[in-house]
């Protein structure tokens, strides 16, 4: 009964919407590059070729190539498993670890809560770049760094809106009524509680993949985390920059566009999540 | 009564400048390996690393570096930057203008732009405006802001020619610096009555504001048209509609001041991006601003300059905030009576 | 009635067009407000209460349609040419109150100004004498301090200030016509009663007349003069009300009636009205809407659309097999 519900909803969201259904395709035209990348392109993505450096895109090389001669769509398309990567990673992280923190301190409330909700307000005192940058520039420059200062300047999203639902539901009769069953704080909140606000959060975290593909690629733009030769979206667009004077654009425009298509590809699917679960908060 | 609540409000904001410096303190700790190191620098030996490591005090406790940290920062010591061999907090200060004068001009496109846009779109629904105002949100916001600076400099200047070479603030072939009073160059040419610098100094200042403006004006717009549907469609402008208030009071004296305070609330959001995306837009312009002085700092290990950059960016923030605070006060009258 | 109604609502018919398809809110609605007097708008939720007097003051969202049907006041067709005569008409000739007068207010505007803006938008007035009257106004609606209320926001009043400010702003440039949408709900009894003498006393000095539209024939009984019966967008049964409360003439009503608590009921002798209001959005409605829940259908009900039968004076009722 669910399944068709959900499928009734996911028709009624393409059709409302198509761009969402474009959103999908996009979205699974990455997850392909990503998984399969490596193994489809037609040219070793490290492998320089100096007699063919700087070339523009043509049949042989369709993005062109770099100054060390490197196909650039080989490695565009190598390059979705790393930035898809980090991205995910950081968001999966950061929901389970922000949503736990959030609802054990809308649970207990008191001296937890406060502490917690201090620790997200000093996270979010920051202006989220900046601390990121400070994170990494701290931590060391790598990719585990970057994920890692990514999970934390998110924590505070999930953890405030899971303390809010987790909150409201304290109280509510069901909650009453495990907890009256016997059950233990973390197995109610865990099977009671929790179920019941992943769905919203679920859309805050594809909202939030765009943003951590941009704080990530942005970070590898000024020299922070990824380093050459790895190919990775923001790194190459940060190597293409400096032929712009020379008017060799595919250098970065490539790497740049593909960083849009993701960034509005995970926008879009978020928007349709939203509408799916809760058309009331349309914009 | 107003003061008073103003009073509350500073003081409301002295935990997070408290969080803030215990934060900025922690981070220059947790380097992996010896701080003395990274702080003397690559080219030092075994024997200055010491030197530094005692100067430094980083050989004491924690808790007794912390309080050294903050008698150094209320003396205004922000300790020494390793590439420039200057106070980072000189450093900081004289970059400062820079990086305000750009963020300022990029505040005050993405709202000229953002908040009209926004609010035609939600006067005239599914029109023409309304589907460009929600193109461009959805597009603003998913384009990279150095991405979006790259383009713009590639198209404007190599192709077009229209834009100037980015080189900074003013291209001091043709213009001279003015003297300075604001350390704004647009405001200090004008101050000078130098009128070329000042055409020079807005066309170096265009590109760099209008993009990284453009990150921030698709939440502005996005909020605005939201805010104003909600209060085109709420009950007190029915009994306004009721009552025979002329559209353009309804839409501007009810309306829209109604939609502010959701506009004002976005700006803390906002300020965040600007804050961030500033130091991407002045490494592509090659601006001398703080933001391409942390760049540098950052690929040169300078650890002292980044620690002093972070905190400065986060106390601006802070204050930043409070001031959204003030404002949203002004004009909700309920929040002023608030805790 | 002798005089010209001030109000002529003449087979009004009104439907929604949504994305599922059209909702017919109002079908064949006809009614009239004499001068001077009071008209009560009574039925459940959903009957098309609201909707008719929003209809009236060109209140609906753009989605809505006036398929058939007049409405003319004071002689005014304000149907016609894209409801231009209202544009003048709002606020000054007729005005119009809501429910929850809190949220009905412009929150972060001090309450005087809004009235002071009414005032002004139909001028001629200049600031200061604008100022003047709408203190006056205030004062008229029985607020105490008027001076200083001037300057109070909508939360720092009560639900029934907040009511009494709305009246206030409604009758600031006296109109003819006062539409009160269920101004009483949400409020507590005694300031019930307290806005509804108000409104009453207004009438009576101002010979100004008035539409009040609630759930609450007890209200309407106290209250009215004349009553009109709606039930799923149709106007059922009209007429003054004792007539109508004491012979009611459609089973609706009579059901209506039956369920309204009054202090010489027990609980247990509360009768519900058994079934549902139809879903509007059918293709294939009926022509009498209540048929479904009615234990006096006949084969005609079915097969002919209502008609209007006279059953008193000035009493119409819109059924085969009144009472």
């Amino acid at each position: 009964m669910a399944v068709a519900t959900r499928l009734r909803d996911l028709r009624y969201a393409f059709g409302e919407n198509p761009l969402t259904a474009v959103a999908a395709a996009i979205f699974a035209l990455l997850v392909l590059c990503a998984v399969f990348g490596p193994a489809l392109v037609p040219y070793d993505p490290l492998a320089t070729n100096s007699e063919m450096r700087m070339a523009p895109p043509s049949a042989a090389h369709w993005f062109g190539t770099d100054q060390l001669g490197r196909d650039i769509f080989s490695r565009v398309v190598v390059a979705a498993r790393l930035d898809l990567g980090m991205a995910v990673a950081a968001v999966t992280l950061s929901l389970a670890i922000g949503t736990a923190l959030g609802a054990i301190a809308g649970y207990r409330g008191g001296a937890v809560d406060a502490v917690v909700g201090r620790i997200f307000d000093t996270i979010m005192a920051f202006p989220l770049f900046v601390l990121a940058m400070g994170i990494v520039a701290a931590l060391g420059n790598s990719v585990a760094n970057i994920v890692i200062a990514t999970v934390i300047i998110n924590l505070p999203f999930y953890g405030r809106y899971a303390r809010a639902e987790v909150n409201i539901r304290r109280e509510s009769a069901y909650v009453e009524a495990a907890r009256m069953g016997g059950n233990g704080a973390a197995s109610v909140l865990a099977r009671h509680i929790v179920p019941n606000i992943l769905p919203p959060m679920m859309v805050q975290a594809s909202l939030n993949m765009g943003w951590a593909i941009l704080n990530a690629a942005g970070l590898s733009f000024i020299g922070l985390g990824v380093r050459p030769p790895e190919a990775e979206w923001g790194i190459m667009v940060s190597e293409g920059a400096s032929y712009i004077f020379s008017g060799e654009w595919w250098t970065f425009v490539f790497p740049g566009a593909a960083l849009v298509l993701a960034v509005f590809c995970f926008n879009l699917l978020g928007d349709g999540l939203r509408d799916m679960i809760d058309p009331r908060r349309r914009t | 009564m107003i003061a008073f609540t103003v009073l509350r409000r500073i003081g409301g904001s002295i935990p997070s400048l408290i969080g803030v410096i215990v934060v900025t303190f922690l981070l220059s700790r947790a380097l992996p390996g010896d701080p003395a190191v990274y702080f003397a620098g690559p080219a030092a030996n075994a024997e200055s690393v010491q030197q530094v490591r005692e100067s430094l005090g980083l050989d004491k406790s924690w808790p007794e570096q912390f309080v050294r940290y903050i008698v150094d920062l209320a003396h205004g010591s922000l300790g020494n930057s390793l590439t420039t061999g200057q106070p980072v907090m000189s450093d900081l200060i004289q970059r400062l203008p820079a990086s305000i004068e750009l963020t300022l001009a990029a505040l005050i496109f993405a709202i000229v732009v953002a908040v009209p846009l926004g609010v035609l779109a939600a006067a005239r629904p599914d029109s023409a405006i309304d589907h460009l105002c929600r193109g461009l949100v959805t597009v603003g916001a998913a384009f990279p802001t150095f991405f979006i600076a790259l383009l713009f400099v590639y198209v404007f200047y190599y192709l077009l020619g229209w834009a100037p070479q980015p080189l900074g603030r003013l291209d001091e072939i043709y213009y001279s610096m003015p003297q300075q009073v604001t350390g704004l160059l647009t405001v200090d040419t004008l101050i000078a009555g130098d009128l070329d610098a000042f055409r020079g100094a807005l066309a170096q200042l265009i590109l760099p504001s209008i993009a990284l403006g453009l990150f921030a004006l698709a939440p502005i717009a996005r909020m605005t048209r939201a805010s104003m549907l909600a209060a085109l469609g709420s009950d007190f402008v029915r009994t306004a509609r009721a009552n025979g208030l002329s559209r353009r009071t309804i839409l501007f004296t009810y309306a829209f001041r109604n939609a502010l305070l959701g506009i004002v609330n976005t700006m803390g959001m906002v300020f965040s991006f600007l804050l961030g995306s500033n130091v991407l837009i002045e490494q592509v312009f090659g601006w001398p601003g703080i933001g391409s002085y942390a760049v540098s700092a950052v690929i040169a290990s300078d650890y002292a300059a980044v620690q002093g950059f972070i905190l400065m960016m986060a106390i601006a923030y802070v204050l930043l905030n409070l001031g959204v605070d003030l404002v949203a006060g002004l004009i909700d009258p309920r929040v002023r009576y608030e805790g | 009635m002798n005089a010209p109604p001030i109000l002529d609502v003449d087979a009004l018919s009104l439907d929604f067009r949504t994305r599922a398809g059209r909702v017919k809110a109002l079908d064949g609605v006809s009614f009239q407000v004499g001068k001077g007097e009071i008209l009560g708008i009574v039925g459940e939720s959903g009957s098309g209460k609201s909707v008719s007097a929003f209809a009236i003051m060109d209140l609906l969202d753009a989605n809505a349609e006036i398929r058939q049907g007049g409405i003319h006041f004071a002689g005014t067709d304000l149907i016609a040419d894209g409801r231009v005569a209202l544009d003048e008409m709002r606020g000054r000739e007729i005005s119009m109150i809501f429910q929850s007068p809190r949220t009905a207010l412009n929150p972060i505007r001090a309450v005087g100004r809004q009235i002071e803006d009414v005032l002004m938008r139909h001028g001629p007035m200049t600031r200061a004498k604008a100022r003047e009257r709408a203190v006056a106004a205030l004062a008229r609606v029985r607020i105490p301090d008027p001076e200083r209320r001037y300057h109070a926001y909508p939360f720092e009043l009560s639900g029934g200030m907040c009511q009494r400010v709305m009246i206030a702003m409604a009758l600031a440039c006296e109109p003819l016509l006062l539409i009160a949408d269920e101004p009483t709900t949400g409020l507590d009894v005694t300031t019930q009663a307290v806005v509804l003498d108000l409104i009453r006393d207004l009438v009576d000095s101002s010979r100004m007349a008035a539409i009040l539209i609630t759930h609450d024939l007890a209200l309407a009984g106290e209250y009215c003069d004349r009553v009109v019966v709606m039930h799923a967008g149709h106007a059922v049964e009209t007429g003054p009300i004792g007539a109508v409360l004491d012979h009611p003439a459609h089973p609706y009503t009579a059901k209506l009636i039956a369920a309204t608590p009054s202090s010489a009921e027990s609980v247990e002798t509360l009768a519900s009205i058994p079934g549902n209001l139809p879903s509007l959005i059918r293709d294939d409605l009926p022509f009498c809407r209540f048929r479904d829940r009615c234990e006096r259908r006949i084969a005609r009900c079915d097969a002919e659309p209502l008609p209007v039968e006279t059953v008193g004076e000035d009493h119409t009722v819109r059924c085969w097999r009144p009472l």
